[in-house]
């Protein structure tokens, strides 16, 4: 029996592996040189995909067979029920210690790390922001947002603009930046309120290309795709700094920023807009029929969950000191959504793994920098194969009934 | 007048080949309700696909309608191919899951399938050749609409006619009708489910490999980018049609490029891609299902 079984299994991979090998035969095997009319022909390339897929589909079946793709898609994990990660956010006897500790690793990582490093961990604390702002509007409220970075570039650009055209500082930006993309976010919110699911997601990510393609045209606004160069880094009380001081120094404003965005989003989950959101996104109809003003908590999501964007995005220009349109492709609101939905939508600690992981893999994978974006899209299809509710499942507040005999 | 003409010819020629490719993401979404983010790179393979046969027969010696015939066959088979794989490694696992699951996996296989043609070819543009040929009785005409416009316009024509008799009248058609209404009760009633998710992807994406060959033989480059933009935009004719609805798609399709056309011929050609999704942005708020899109009554 165990002998067939086998067999099948082989037969099912030789299967597997001729028809990849057949998939990428025109494209992996024949290269095409059309000014000097060459082909290439590179039979290697045939060999490596036969073998790598028939290696990979005895993986794929072996992930399978576990159930793990059987697993029930609930998303209201039941108490006791929880996973380790979970149980540490929860129980306060837990999540204290480890708090503590992931607060001392990041307060000493820039003494002990380079620049470079610096500078990365940085960019991964923005994701983590953006992250748990996009989560606010797709995870609570369940708006599909897929031209969130019109708001991360709406901040940005205010802080480039208002230094070039009036020598405006960090500090001050910074409010002014939230605030351009809070307003931009319900301009984008009035007249959409009234779509939903999927016509929602494609009027927001024709808003991102239309907020790009403006910023790329209009020379006299924003000076085209050569974009505005010259942005000064924030200062400290008017002190001189050099590279590596100030780029440390930016790290700890992006901790403290994401130490404010956590506490502010944690807060939000359970308080009375939040738990609106949450009636939003499970039915419509019903929420309305308990009194919620629809309108107004449909606003009020794009407007929090844009307004992280514009911080994050004034930082942004601080810390590349040069802004210019192709930073804000569609790729990043992808970006920023793969780390809301691989993180596990709705769970802050999901989140910041999700944003730790997807912005320091590429980085670290720089080994391999040809292939990291081809992994990265691997990983993405992968991840939603086996483990579509993300890393970590939210955990919904629940209330439960103790009978009083016990 | 002259003027007027050109940019409704140049619109329609647009328009055609964003229907071939709007037509494979309003059937997929009509059946399973997925924004198929892939489908732009599975055109985009289609193209690559012709280019890299059509100049191997052409270095074979062979030339004219052959290699124009030959090479067309083999991406059209090849994107159908594709189009099955990708379906059934990155959405069919994925059918129970909650909404924005799929969607990711399909913004990762795009990614991947981007990088894969960029890692194996090349990133430079390509120049494509012009495969399709000049037809003789379209002299007379030559200053009012060109033979290779013609010709796609011809084709897209063709292919929406036998698209429509195939989903009016054939058995599959029938099933894919009744999967898109209400799949659980297809199945049901006996209907093959996963069969007719998979043909759905092969015909909509035989029908992108389409596209690809036409627009790359009319612009006469390629890279490993021009399924994204290409995408969207014909996404953006779906959903302008009403999204699941066929008739739409190619209404859609056709509204968008004269659109475009004549806004970059009368306006201005810097912000082409930003008069298609205002056009867009404001369909939807005036009529939130699309021009053809039925308006779903939402059960209590």
């Amino acid at each position: 029996m165990q002998n067939i079984k086998y067999m099948e299994g082989m037969k099912q991979s030789v299967a597997v592996s001729l028809w990849f090998m057949f998939l990428t035969f025109p494209i992996m095997v024949i290269r095409v040189n059309t000014i000097e009319n060459i082909i290439e022909w590179r039979w290697m390339n045939m060999i490596y995909v036969g073998a790598g897929s028939f290696i990979l589909s005895f993986l794929w079946r072996y992930l399978s067979g576990k159930g793990i793709t059987k697993r029930k898609y609930n998303n209201n994990a039941r108490a006791g029920h929880r996973s380790y990660l979970q149980r540490l956010v929860s129980e306060k006897k837990l999540s204290l210690p480890a708090l503590a500790i992931v607060f001392g690793i990041a307060l000493i990582f820039p003494f002990v790390s380079s620049t470079y490093q610096t500078n990365i961990m940085t960019t991964a604390l923005m994701y983590v922001v953006l992250g748990l702002g996009l989560n606010i509007v797709v995870g609570q409220a369940g708006l599909l947002n897929l031209g969130y970075v019109a708001f991360y570039a709406a901040g940005a650009y205010t802080y480039a603009l208002l230094h070039y055209h009036f020598g405006v500082g960090f500090w001050l930006a910074l409010p002014l930046g939230a605030l351009a993309a809070t307003i931009l976010g319900v301009l984008l919110a009035l007249p959409v309120l009234r779509l939903q699911g999927d016509y929602l997601a494609i009027v927001t990510l024709g808003f991102g290309e239309i907020t790009r393609l403006v910023l790329e045209n209009w020379n006299e606004f924003s000076f085209g795709p050569s974009g505005i160069s010259g942005i000064p880094r924030p200062g400290l009380f008017g002190m001189e700094m050099g590279m590596h001081d100030a780029t440390v120094y930016l790290y700890f404003l992006m901790i403290m920023l994401c130490s404010v965005t956590i506490f502010v989003v944690n807060r939000l989950q359970d308080s009375r807009i939040g738990r609106a959101l949450l009636a939003l996104r499970e039915d419509e109809i019903a929420c309305q029929a308990m009194g919620i003003d629809k309108t107004m908590v449909k606003l009020t999501a794009f407007a929090l969950g844009s307004t992280w964007a514009g911080l994050v995005g004034v930082i942004f220009a601080a810390k590349t000191t040069f802004v210019n349109p192709a930073s804000f492709t569609f790729l990043e609101s992808a970006m920023i959504l793969s780390i809301v939905v691989l993180g596990g939508t709705g769970s802050i600690i999901g989140i910041i793994i999700g944003a730790l992981l997807l912005i320091l893999l590429p980085e670290y994978l720089r080994a391999f920098s040809d292939y990291r974006m081809l992994l990265f899209g691997l990983i993405m299809v992968i991840m939603m194969t086996f483990r579509p509710q993300g890393i970590v499942t939210g955990v919904r507040k629940t209330y439960e009934f103790h009978s009083e005999e016990k | 007048m002259n003027y007027f003409f050109e940019l409704l010819v140049g619109g329609l020629t647009r328009g055609s080949i964003y229907a071939l490719i709007a037509l494979g993401y309003t059937m997929v979404y009509g059946i399973i309700e997925l924004i198929n983010f892939a489908h732009g790179e599975i055109y985009m393979i289609g193209a690559f696909t012709a280019l890299i046969i059509a100049s191997v027969l052409a270095m074979a010696g062979m030339s004219g309608l052959s290699v124009l015939i030959l090479a067309s066959v083999v991406a059209v088979i090849y994107s159908a191919a594709y189009g099955f794989t990708v379906e059934k490694i990155a959405y069919k696992p994925l059918r129970q899951a909650p909404r924005l699951s799929p969607l990711i996996s399909a913004i990762g296989m795009s990614i991947f399938l981007q990088n894969y043609v960029l890692l194996a070819q090349t990133s430079d543009f390509l120049p494509f050749p012009n495969l399709l040929p000049e037809l003789p009785f379209m002299a007379p005409y030559v200053g009012f609409i060109g033979s290779t416009e013609f010709i796609i316009i011809a084709t897209t024509a063709v292919i929406m006619a036998i698209l429509t008799l195939l989903i009016k009248f054939t058995k599959m058609g029938k099933a894919m009708r009744a999967t898109a209404q209400d799949r659980d009760m297809a199945m049901l009633v006996g209907v093959n489910v996963n069969r007719v998710i998979s043909n759905t992807f092969i015909i909509g994406s035989a029908l992108a490999a389409v596209g690809g060959v036409l627009i790359a033989s009319h612009i006469g480059r390629i890279n490993f980018y021009i399924g994204f933009i290409a995408g969207i935009k014909a996404f953006t004719a779906a959903v302008l049609g009403g999204i699941g609805s066929i008739p739409g798609a190619v209404l859609g399709a056709l509204v968008l490029g004269c659109t475009e056309s004549f806004a970059t011929g009368y306006v201005s050609s810097d912000y082409e891609d930003v008069f298609a999704f205002v056009l867009l942005i404001l369909i939807l708020i005036i009529k939130p299902s699309g021009l053809l899109g039925h308006k779903a009554a939402q059960k209590v």
